[in-house]
């Protein structure tokens, strides 16, 4: 093993307002090295490759080249200290030929070698065993092709150290087969690669070295050693031990609750999922089968991006199906609106709190009628009864207990928590028979955690039927009757909430279990 | 057909040019801010400053020269404050064209009634340069070969840009500023510098155009003179995709459009001057609904570039 890192994170610290993004982060990383990391949206990948590659600068901490304190200052100054960053978007002018994106930043009065630039560029290529065509235009290819270039394009201007960020994410399965494979040739003539996948068999695969990040901390590493002694199998248990499990400073743990009794008197099935299909052009959800039975929680377990807001939004009717039928009370709603769905009793609690729950410039009495806007009794022939609407809003701030200056402020100015209330009061009242929540504790602190996870309870206690999307295993344990794992969209199992529910899930999730 | 006698022909051609002209320049300079990313609505206004800054120096020098050089720097200034404004502090580039092109239609009109509302002073012709030999050929010859230089430099700037955008690095470097700013400043080039710069240089251009209507056109400068000629610059750039000689061709035809009033007089064609002054705008509509559709503008056209910002 070489001796000295060629980059060294020493404490490294990003904080954004309202949030540490990393939190004294320290990992060095090695030539030879493919050097895996690892962790949920959030956990502070993105912000590690950004000040690595000089978007932005750390407010805290040292970034050490070649054992030398370095500040990189800008993405130019990276690329002259040799690193090169492949970013999840593409970097490439999408109408420039790929020798022309190579071409950017020569004098500007000069006239590109356009002949010679390609000729160097196939020699790259070739150098590392893949085929470009430099004089194609960059929209024409296709994106494995499009990254290949733009790792030629890295080395030429002289990388030794090559980020990858999610560079998997998305490209067919093929192609990211292909990445791997040269991954691996990369670092055998000594470069040094950090693979930032969400990917947990890509990361056994072709990792060397992997280290993980939850919630802007590295939590846990594992050395190359022991990555070649413990076999996938053992390794894949330890990350998910990583990413989902307890840990006393980075999961906040709700105040323990006894689990969910099993096969309670629940009633019969609300909401029925049978073989759905929804269209997307990452993640395709196909043959989704599920029963809700009134008074039961099924949760949804899966690495986030394996499909679960697709199948959230189809079930809200936010967004087509292409097959399959959805039934709510043993009634088809997979072709009504979302206001049909909405009346039928069907609620949807998205994780897209500020985007798509509230309109951040109403006010918070409006925004808890937001889904109600032109209905009866709060408007009466097309005109507002603000008497009414101020009454809705006052009983339902001191019934969920949102924490807001006045009914009249504008949601936008509340806090996370209080805007989580407040989508569960507008959710949760009137004759919801099934409600569908997303990530309903994502980004939450530890009391809203709690209170969140409290309505959910209280929903099933009154008979609805309850599905609970969640990355956080914790969560689903603690809530859910049945637990289902989701994989590239696909339902891969179910299992009853029990003692072995979280080892099952783990290798499901894993891709360990068939 | 009796219509397209000679001297019609003449005058349709020499009108087409001299009207052409500006909305070349126009073109052109809004071309090149649209390539690097900055959608100019602003170049109204460098017009206009560039015309009334034209016809000021060229008739305190008496040289057309410096006129034209005035004109230049008037579009600059203008330019200047679209490219601290929209460029350098990210702000909206539709809001500030605008408000650029009425405080130009404002400023221009207030400095033209306290210098000349009384005089109203008249320049003198410019000086011609026939081309020997070619200058005599019919019709042809007096449209294009017996010009101001400034014509021709006009001309050949449409061939210059045409290299600059294909042939050098800087080139490449606004087409990437246009399409993915982000890519360009990871290559370690300033976006900011190079989206001021063709900004600038569009003013230079843009303004030369309102020096030439105002000096070679005119003669004169009149309060909103240039009567919306930038924004049909605009749709030229549009249409164009990128190619100066397309913005030669369609600076031709709206150029025609805007001379056939003159020529159709000189042919006796007796149809009212207002239904004729029309043309140019019912042009731009048409050409607007068939080709529209096909105008292919830079991805990043409009935004600001914020490092970082996702």
């Amino acid at each position: 093993m070489p001796s000295q890192p060629i980059v060294s994170l020493k404490g490294v610290t990003k904080r954004f307002p309202g949030i540490v993004a990393n939190d004294t982060v320290s990992i060095d990383f090695f030539p030879g090295e493919v050097h895996v990391l690892l962790g949920e949206n959030g956990a502070g990948k993105s912000t590690l490759v950004s000040m690595l590659s000089g978007l932005q600068q750390p407010d805290d901490g040292e970034i050490h080249i070649d054992g030398a304190r370095k500040a990189i200052q800008s993405p130019h100054h990276a690329l002259s200290v040799g690193i090169g960053t492949v970013f999840q978007h593409s970097m490439l002018v999408p109408s420039l030929t790929l020798v022309d994106n190579v071409n950017l930043g020569g004098r500007w009065w000069q006239n590109p070698d356009r002949p010679a630039i390609a000729a160097r560029m196939s020699e790259t290529a070739r150098s590392i065993g893949v085929d470009v065509t430099p004089m194609a235009v960059t929209s024409s290819l296709s994106l494995g092709e499009q990254q290949q270039a733009e790792i030629v394009r890295a080395l030429m201007r002289g990388s030794r150290f090559l980020i990858l960020d999610e560079a998997t994410a998305m490209l067919t399965p093929k192609d990211a087969e292909k990445l791997g494979l040269l991954m691996r040739r990369l670092v055998s003539q000594g470069l040094a690669v950090i693979f930032i996948t969400h990917k947990l068999n890509e990361a056994v695969a072709y990792g060397d070295r992997i280290s993980v990040l939850r919630l802007g901390k590295k939590v846990g590493a594992i050395a190359p050693d022991q990555l070649k002694s413990l076999g996938p199998e053992r390794v894949t248990q330890e990350i998910v031990r990583l990413m989902f499990g307890h840990s006393e400073d980075a999961a906040p743990s709700a105040p323990a609750e006894a689990m969910p009794q099993q096969n309670a008197d629940l009633g019969g099935a609300v909401l029925e999922i049978l073989a759905l299909e929804v269209d997307d052009s990452a993640v395709p959800v196909s043959g989704v089968e599920l029963k809700i039975r009134a008074g039961e929680i099924v949760g949804v377990a899966g690495i986030d991006g394996n499909g679960q807001k697709q199948l959230a939004e189809a079930l809200a009717g936010q967004r087509p199906v292409r097959n399959g039928r959805i039934y709510l009370d043993g009634l088809p709603i997979e072709d009504m609106s979302v206001g049909d769905r909405r009346k039928r009793g069907l609620r949807y609690v998205t994780d897209d709190r500020l985007g798509e729950g509230t309109v951040g410039a109403f006010p918070v009495s409006i925004n808890l009628l937001l889904k109600q806007i032109g209905d009866a009794p709060f408007w009466r022939s097309g005109l507002e009864s603000p008497a009414l609407i101020a009454a809705n809003a006052r009983r339902q701030v001191v019934e969920f207990d949102i924490r807001t200056p006045s009914i009249e402020t504008p949601a936008g100015k509340l806090s996370g928590g209080n805007i989580q209330k407040l989508l569960l009061a507008r959710e949760l009242t009137g004759s919801a028979r099934a409600v569908i929540f997303a990530k309903p504790t994502y980004g939450l602190d530890l009391q809203n955690i709690a209170a969140s996870r409290r309505r959910i309870r209280e929903a099933a206690d009154s008979g609805k039927a309850v599905l609970v999307f969640s990355t956080e295993l914790d969560e689903l344990i603690e809530l859910s009757n049945r637990i289902a794992v989701m994989s590239q969209g696909r339902i891969v199992g179910i299992v009853d909430n029990d003692q072995s529910a979280r080892q099952r899930i783990g290798e499901m999730m894993s891709g360990v279990a068939k | 057909m009796s219509l397209f006698t000679e001297a019609f022909m003449t005058a349709l051609l020499v009108g087409a040019i001299a009207a052409g002209i500006p909305l070349l320049l126009a073109g052109l300079g809004e071309q090149l801010s649209e390539k690097a990313g900055v959608l100019n609505i602003g170049i109204e206004g460098m017009m206009l400053s560039g015309a009334y800054f034209g016809f000021l120096i060229a008739w305190k020098t008496d040289s057309a020269l410096l006129g034209f050089l005035g004109g230049i720097g008037g579009g600059m200034i203008v330019a200047a404050l679209m490219a601290l404004l929209c460029v350098r502090l990210g702000l909206n580039q539709i809001v500030i064209g605008i408000a650029l092109t009425l405080g130009a239609e404002g400023a221009t009109a207030l400095l033209h009634h306290v210098q000349f509302s009384q005089s109203y002073p008249r320049l003198s012709a410019p000086m011609v340069f026939s081309i020997p030999g070619l200058s005599q050929i019919p019709v042809l010859g007096t449209a294009f070969f017996s010009r101001e230089p400034i014509v021709y430099l006009s001309l050949a700037l449409v061939g210059v840009f045409a290299y600059l955008y294909r042939r050098t690095y800087w080139g490449i470097a606004l087409q990437a500023a246009g399409d993915k700013p982000a890519a360009l400043d990871s290559a370690g080039v300033n976006v900011m510098l190079i989206r001021s710069g063709a900004v600038l240089l569009t003013g230079g251009l843009v303004g030369l155009g309102g020096a030439f209507m105002a000096i070679v056109g005119a003669g004169i400068f009149v309060p909103f003179m240039t009567s919306g000629q930038g924004f049909i610059g605009i749709v030229l750039a549009m249409l164009a995709r990128g190619q100066p000689i397309w913005v030669l061709g369609g600076a031709i035809l709206f150029g025609a459009c805007l001379s056939l009033t003159t020529a159709l007089q000189v042919a006796g064609v007796d149809i009212p001057t207002d239904v004729i002054q029309m043309l140019p705008f019912a042009a731009v509509m048409l050409v607007l609904v068939f080709l529209g559709r096909k105008a292919n503008l830079p991805s990043a056209l409009g935004a600001a570039y914020v490092r970082g910002a996702r």
